[in-house]
């Protein structure tokens, strides 16, 4: 571990090193946003933003995810669960006062964020695998409330009408790609600054040893609050914009199974320790189960997510890129 | 006012449900509570078993229960083998926590979606004549597909009981959970131990899964809901203790029982989760914990 000054606030100057750290990854997602959309007009193809914007919201869910798992090694299999928080916000919203959808994601983020704040606090005190199932068993609770809840829908359903979109977009669909895109940029910043921050330090030492983190005078519990609140609000936000992306809402879809599974396997594939880690996962996975499902079926990219799971937690505990950094040096 | 015919009727639902509950809860009591494996994925194995059951019973005509009969040694074999990967690629490393997790995250999707590519999203169900039977004394009527899965289930536990605590295998595996190096150091060797307990919960499951098939109709996915309910009773019952799991196994299936019929069924799944959140936040050690 790095002899850091634990107490230097994260953002007081600008200078070369935070211009490294923070403008130039800035830039570049604003390129590839531009790229992405130069590209995406020349397609003029509506399930390439389907299959984008899917990919996107993975790239968010991976990486807020990995807040938590990856750099504190506390597994939420929960994810379904503060997805779908995110996506009846939304719901609750159209049904009610209908606010614009960035108002509504912020809410989204918050409910979510308050609610990993507190499964955290309750649970984060336990042993690692407890919070798992508690987080587990949170999900289904949830689950079950919106299976009863009839405002929103029930066990029924809702559909959702599309609004308007903004002159700038134009069409819906490009809106929600546009939304998302500002999202999953906004979630790898925010992870990466997290990852190089007192935070990510000290949740590092948490996930090597957390009596030994707690000895050395690490507030172990308070910097599991806080990822477990950063975690959860990201998750959150990237289920708001969702009943708009599919239209028609249900307890099925919004407790999708597919997501919860996929949030986890892909920063394991991709490698848990870093930000780049669930964005190359959940980039290469994502697109991987986009041609799959297309051209063989739903079930079997399923299954390929699993074994892919299986496989790298297996033989490549440190993911794509602890096998990227072995093969570049030997000695690492 | 609630009649008491209804809530009586409720009760002894519960309480078959509580027998049958034990027999899926006991493996992960073994696996969890003392091996310390988080097999998350036992509830998979337990449709797998259901889907052996049904894959026997339509193909040959073999009862369901004879059938998990037959699947336990395979099961246990299983087991053991299943184990031994799971220790040469994690548990020796003492990579179990994360790791290990994500595993078998992974083999309940494998599993899962197998079941589904093999015999598709329908329901399926058994046959063999004691099913549609029902004793009836008065007004309280005992169908024999529940009483079954919870004679079944209570014989289970107790084999086990019995084989814990008579046996010189079983006090070893009991040893094996108070503290593994010690038994390292009176000679014996805690893998091999953990390996023959791990296929014994393994084996459970899928008898366990036979009495699933005889209680109600199965589809794949209906396992994620007993990934609750198994943790569930395992923590409520103290982790390590059987006649715990046992106790704790009669309070949920009580519990949802009587949640089913005074709150309606769409409710029950949360009973379970519902109790274990409560276990964890009050009394994380269980009712029977040290």
């Amino acid at each position: 571990m790095n002899a850091t000054n634990p107490t230097a606030p994260i953002l007081v100057t600008i200078s070369g090193r935070r211009v490294r750290r923070y403008l130039i990854p800035a830039t570049a997602s604003v390129l590839i946003a531009l790229l992405g959309f130069a590209l995406l007009d020349w397609i003029s193809f509506e399930y390439a933003y389907i299959a984008t914007y899917t990919i996107l919201q993975y790239v968010v869910l991976a990486t807020a995810w990995n807040i938590l798992g990856g750099y504190a090694g506390y597994v939420n299999f929960g994810v379904a669960g503060f997805f779908a928080l995110g996506v009846y916000t939304s719901v609750f919203n159209y049904k009610t006062l209908q606010l614009p959808l960035p108002v509504v994601i912020i809410i989204a983020g918050f409910i979510a964020g308050v609610v990993g704040l507190g499964m955290g606090y309750l649970t984060l005190r336990l042993r690692g695998v407890f919070f798992s199932i508690a987080t587990l068993a949170f999900a289904i609770v949830l689950n079950t409330v919106f299976n009863n809840w009839h405002f929103v829908g029930g066990a029924r359903g809702v559909s959702v009408l599309r609004p308007d979109a903004p002159e700038f977009f134009g069409t819906y669909p490009r809106y929600l790609f546009g939304v998302m895109f500002a999202l999953a940029i906004a979630a790898v910043l925010i992870a990466r600054a997290v990852e190089y921050s007192w935070l990510g330090r000290g949740l590092a030492s948490i996930r090597d040893d957390e009596v030994a983190a707690e000895c050395s005078g690490i507030p172990a519990l308070r910097l599991k609050l806080i990822a477990a609140t950063i975690s959860g609000g990201l998750i959150g936000m990237a289920g708001a914009p969702f009943p708009f992306f599919i239209t028609y809402v249900d307890p099925a879809s919004a407790f999708n199974l597919t997501i919860a599974v996929n949030t986890v396997a892909m920063p394991v594939i991709g490698g848990l320790t870093s930000w780049i880690g669930p964005v190359i996962g959940a980039i290469l996975l994502g697109a991987l189960q986009q041609i799959t499902t297309v051209t063989i079926s739903s079930a079997l990219s399923l299954m390929l997510v699993g074994v892919l799971l299986v496989t790298f937690v297996a033989l490549a505990p440190r993911g794509i890129i602890g096998v990227v950094k072995s093969l570049r040096g030997p000695a690492a | 006012m609630v009649s008491p015919e209804l809530f009586f009727n409720a009760l002894l639902t519960g309480m078959f449900l509580g027998g049958f509950y034990a027999a899926v809860s006991v493996g992960i009591t073994i696996a969890f509570g003392m091996l310390d494996i988080v097999n998350i994925a036992h509830p998979a194995f337990i449709m797998l078993g259901a889907f052996i059951a049904y894959y026997l019973n339509s193909t040959f005509g073999i009862d369901p229960l004879l059938a998990s009969l037959i699947a336990v040694v395979p099961a246990f074999l299983g087991g053991r083998l299943f184990y031994k990967i799971y220790y040469y690629a994690f548990e020796r490393h003492g990579e179990e926590s994360l790791q290990g997790l994500a595993f078998f995250f992974g083999i309940l999707f494998i599993v899962e979606v197998g079941l589904l590519l093999v015999f598709g999203v329908d329901y399926r169900f058994v046959e063999a004549n004691y099913i549609r039977k029902t004793i009836e004394f008065g007004y309280v009527a005992l169908p024999l597909r529940l009483v079954i899965p919870m004679l079944a289930g209570l014989a289970i536990v107790a084999a086990i009981q019995i084989f814990t605590s008579r046996t010189f295998l079983g006090r070893a595996i009991l040893a094996v959970s108070q503290d593994p190096g010690a038994l390292r150091m009176v000679g014996g060797n805690p893998v091999r131990v953990k390996e023959i307990a791990f296929g014994l919960s393994i084996a459970t499951a899928v008898v366990a899964g036979a009495l699933l098939i005889i209680i109600q109709p199965v589809e794949p996915s209906l396992g994620r809901e007993y990934i609750g309910r198994v943790f569930a009773i395992c923590v409520l019952g103290g982790m390590t203790s059987l006649s715990g799991t046992v106790v704790a196994s009669f309070i949920v299936g009580i519990a949802e029982a009587l949640t089913t019929t005074f709150g309606g069924p769409a409710w029950a799944p949360a009973v379970a989760f519902g109790l274990l959140i409560l276990t964890l936040i009050v009394r994380p050690e269980g009712i029977f914990g040290r």
